[in-house]
């Protein structure tokens, strides 16, 4: 299947006829619009190795990411960084484009867990980087530059993830809090030992999750207060199902310090991250977007719109951007892979 | 990288004088040969200039310098690296970044500290101590090393099974390119738009840009912790302590392991209070809330118990558990004392070879006739094989290369990795051609091309050339096969 890949790939080198690289195709409307004769990736599925006594798995790209969370489950371990599925995803899709859950600011990002990849290069050579175990800096890290490059540097054929096992007990609470009131709480719920995996804000309600030994988690819960909720809040939060996300505006990811004040832009909001992201549902215009994360040190990203697709994500500055341009042509000479997907002209 | 011709040692040494002080610019033996090695000895340059600039202008003007010159250019921090990815260019400029050791800014509420590049990385911590917040990346040379070292060479330490390595814990490096642009990778948010430049960025050895400003993740301080130290009687049963630990589902603050030789240095060199009769002891902490570690610490010895640990002591208070790390933390100057000379590996191996990788050294002591305690990172896989020698006997240096070769590659064909948190530097440079296939160097060096196309920036550390394999390959050609045939030999 490997081999069938890079032919094509190689094929589509010589002609200089863009690919498409997509898997179930769930995250289709992330990013600048797609475009390229579509490769598929998901005949090339299943799981290589997972060893729970190492807490790593490897899997190939198509394999389903239902199915691989169902795997650890099994051993009573899971992905730490709780990747958002978006329908029927699959590891490769989800490695390439590199979003992360609730769970992000505590656990870690999806590059995080990245321990090692197979990919497919731009002149259809088989390449492996990094490997399945946890410490290892021969060579430059070039798996983790491939999380969220959504398909533009290979096609991520094979990934090795670090894994954890899951906590022993988890709480949800909630309370009433305004947004100031809530940001000044998940920040300094975050400054103590307090076992916080998870908090988001929405229309005067805070919620926050616990997670850890039973007794610890009993003793955090009596700090922090509020009321008992359903944990189920976090899945419908990461896989954007709370009705906070439904509505014909264009939704926008600003990923910000957790810290930042209060941001000043019209539309509706919902904060996840403890603070660090925050969704804004707005007809503002982009540059207003941009403008405001910006300035609160961050950056803005059209995460999904409904009409005409705009710019996707915050432009580069000049030095960064030809470095873009430069790497690209190291993995993809011939420019095939996804072109533009994340910069535009890359 | 041999000697630089006197004249053009002037010439460099003026174009850098244009613009720094005097006493920022080096080039007399006498103040030059402090910067000749880093932490790894064996390999010595005297460096035809050093350079101590003192503010981020003076940075960039050396490299702008060094880029209008052709000119080969290191940075250095505290020089503790154990790789060698601090020797100095004999024919270019050592750029010390020791004078940038300000703390610039430590942030509570978003529990971030910016720092320069010379801070030490203990000192981070000291810095954030009175908000109850710490620096979790704890190399052994924390009191020493900068922050600047820790990210070339993505520095990890005895709590990264837990906390993770310096990736894990930097939001943002700020910089120069080599052609002394500015530039940031990362953010003070958790990412940034594009492609994850931080990322390749840690770890990269100084290949790829020069760090001027470093943006931290601060923790908060765990309540308390509590350390098991536990026997056994076997290495191999230590080894399966460590795997039944992780299937319990128990992630320690801290799990070690260290062999009968190493215990038996150390506890002449610190009095830790080791079991001298174990074939080797197991180091286990919990830490975080008090409620926490009760619990772990109940659930950990049961484990331990169950996998056959024959002596379990846990420490009754913070004194006792310092005293019981600082056995593990001394274990190099510990076998420094008990050797002329000790060479420090740093493979990492899936840890269920475990038991296999340990009877392989000890198979390579008496192959090579040379002793070798080892310290591990039990909990992520991260092997310190410390073979003794003694430098000035030129048979046991060449065995000792020999034994080392040998470990590594052992690592590799175990599913491991040559380096897991020390680098390759100049040390392994040959072992990556056994590690990777020429289309992986091949892509590698486009990637530095990418940020560095003319080559300057720490030129010969960390990635090979395929000619450097090729040679390599041919003085260890092994059952008739060359490992890179396709390439030309001369």
């Amino acid at each position: 299947m490997i081999e069938t890949f890079a032919d094509r790939i190689r094929d589509a080198a010589a002609r200089g006829a863009p690919l498409c690289l997509r898997g179930g195709g769930s995250k289709d409307f992330y990013g600048n619009a797609p475009r390229g004769e579509p490769l598929d990736t998901r005949a090339y599925a299943g799981i290589v190795s997972y060893e729970p006594t190492e807490l790593v798995v490897t899997a190939r790209c198509g394999t389903s990411l239902s199915d691989l969370e169902k795997i650890l489950q099994e051993k009573n371990q899971f992905l730490p960084f709780e990747p958002p599925h978006f329908g029927e995803a699959t590891l490769g899709g989800c490695v390439a484009a590199g979003l992360s859950g609730p769970r992000r600011p505590s656990a870690g990002a999806l590059r995080d867990f990245l321990l090692g990849v197979r990919i497919i290069d731009g002149r259809g050579r088989v390449l492996s980087f990094g490997g399945q175990v946890m410490k290892n800096v021969a060579g430059y890290d070039v798996s983790r530059v491939l999380a969220g490059s959504l398909g533009t540097l290979g096609l991520i054929a094979e990934a090795s993830l670090k894994v954890l096992p899951l906590p022993a007990v988890e709480a949800t609470l909630r309370l009433a809090a305004d947004e100031a009131q809530a940001l000044d709480l998940m920040n300094a719920w975050a400054a103590q030992p307090l076992s916080v995996s998870a908090s988001a804000w929405h229309g005067g309600e805070l919620t926050v999750r616990l997670s850890g030994a039973a007794a610890a988690v009993r003793a955090a819960a009596q700090k922090i207060g509020g009321e008992a909720a359903d944990g189920a809040f976090w899945a419908v939060l990461r896989e954007q199902k709370h009705p906070f996300f439904a509505g014909a505006e264009p939704l926008w990811r600003l990923a910000v310090p957790s810290a930042a004040a209060p941001l000043s832009l019209s539309g509706r909001q919902l904060i996840d991250w403890g603070g660090a992201q925050r969704w804004l549902k707005t007809a503002a215009p982009a540059a207003s977007v941009r403008e405001a994360a910006a300035h609160a040190g961050g950056h803005a990203t059209l995460f999904r719109s409904a009409g005409e697709r705009g710019a996707a994500f915050t432009p580069l500055d000049p030095v960064l951007l030809r470095l873009h341009r430069d790497l690209k042509k190291a993995f993809d000479p011939a420019g095939i892979f996804n072109p533009g997907r994340l910069v535009d002209g890359i | 990288m041999g000697a630089a011709l006197p004249a053009r040692q002037r010439e460099v040494a003026a174009a850098l004088r244009a613009f720094l002080p005097a006493r920022a610019v080096l080039h007399e033996e006498e103040d030059t040969r402090p910067y000749e090695c880093d932490g790894l000895t064996a390999y010595r340059q005297l460096p035809m200039v050093v350079a101590l600039p003192e503010t981020l202008e003076q940075v960039q003007r050396v490299l702008q310098t060094c880029l209008a010159m052709k000119i080969p250019v290191v940075p250095r921090g505290a020089g503790t690296g154990l790789s060698g990815g601090a020797l100095p260019p004999g024919d270019g400029v050592l750029l010390s970044m020791a004078k940038f050791m300000r703390v610039l800014r430590v942030d509570p509420r978003a529990r971030v500290a910016v720092v320069q590049p010379g801070v030490r990385n203990a000192a981070i911590s000291e810095a954030a101590a009175p908000h109850g917040l710490f620096y979790a990346p704890d190399p052994s040379s924390q009191i020493a090393c900068t922050i600047g070292g820790n990210v070339a060479e993505n520095s990890g330490g005895v709590h990264c099974l837990k906390y993770g390595l310096t990736l894990h814990n930097v939001l943002r490096v700020r910089g120069f390119t080599i052609a002394g642009e500015p530039v940031d990778f990362g953010s003070e948010a958790l990412d940034a738009p594009g492609y994850d430049l931080l990322a390749l960025i840690i770890g990269s050895e100084g290949l790829l840009a020069v760090a001027t400003e470093v943006t931290v993740k601060l923790l908060p301080e765990p309540q308390c912790a509590r350390v098991i130290m536990a026997s056994f009687d076997d290495v191999e049963k230590a080894g399966a302590a460590v795997a039944a630990i992780i299937s319990a589902g128990l992630v320690p603050a801290g799990l070690e392991m260290m062999d009968k030789p190493a215990t038996r240095a150390v506890e002449e060199f610190v009095g830790a209070g080791y079991d001298l009769e174990a074939a080797a002891i197991l180091l286990c902490e919990a830490d975080g809330t008090s409620e926490e570690v009760e619990d772990e610490i109940a659930r950990m010895k049961a484990v331990l118990g169950g996998a056959g640990a024959s002596r379990m002591t846990v420490s009754r208070d913070e004194a006792e558990r310092l005293r019981f790390w600082s056995g593990r933390k001394a274990a190099f100057p510990a076998v420094g004392r008990i050797s002329p000379d000790y060479y420090c590996m740093d493979g990492t191996i899936p840890r269920k070879r475990l038991g296999e990788v340990l009877n392989f050294i000890a198979a390579m002591e008496k192959k090579y006739g040379l002793r070798c305690p080892n310290v591990f990172h039990a909990g992520d896989g991260n092997l310190h094989p410390l073979i003794l020698f003694d430098a000035n006997n030129a048979d046991e240096l060449h065995r000792t290369e020999l034994f080392a070769g040998e470990v590594l590659e052992k690592c590799i064909a175990v599913g491991g990795t040559i380096t897991g948190e020390h680098g390759v530097g100049v040390e392994k440079i040959d072992q990556m051609c056994v590690q990777f296939r020429p289309e992986e160097l091949e892509l590698f060096q486009a990637v530095k091309r990418a940020f560095d196309p003319q080559g300057l920036l720490n030129p010969g550390k960390a990635v090979p050339t395929l000619a450097r394999c090729a040679e390599f390959g041919r003085m260890r050609v092994a059952g008739g096969k060359l490992p890179h045939p396709e390439l030309p030999r001369f």
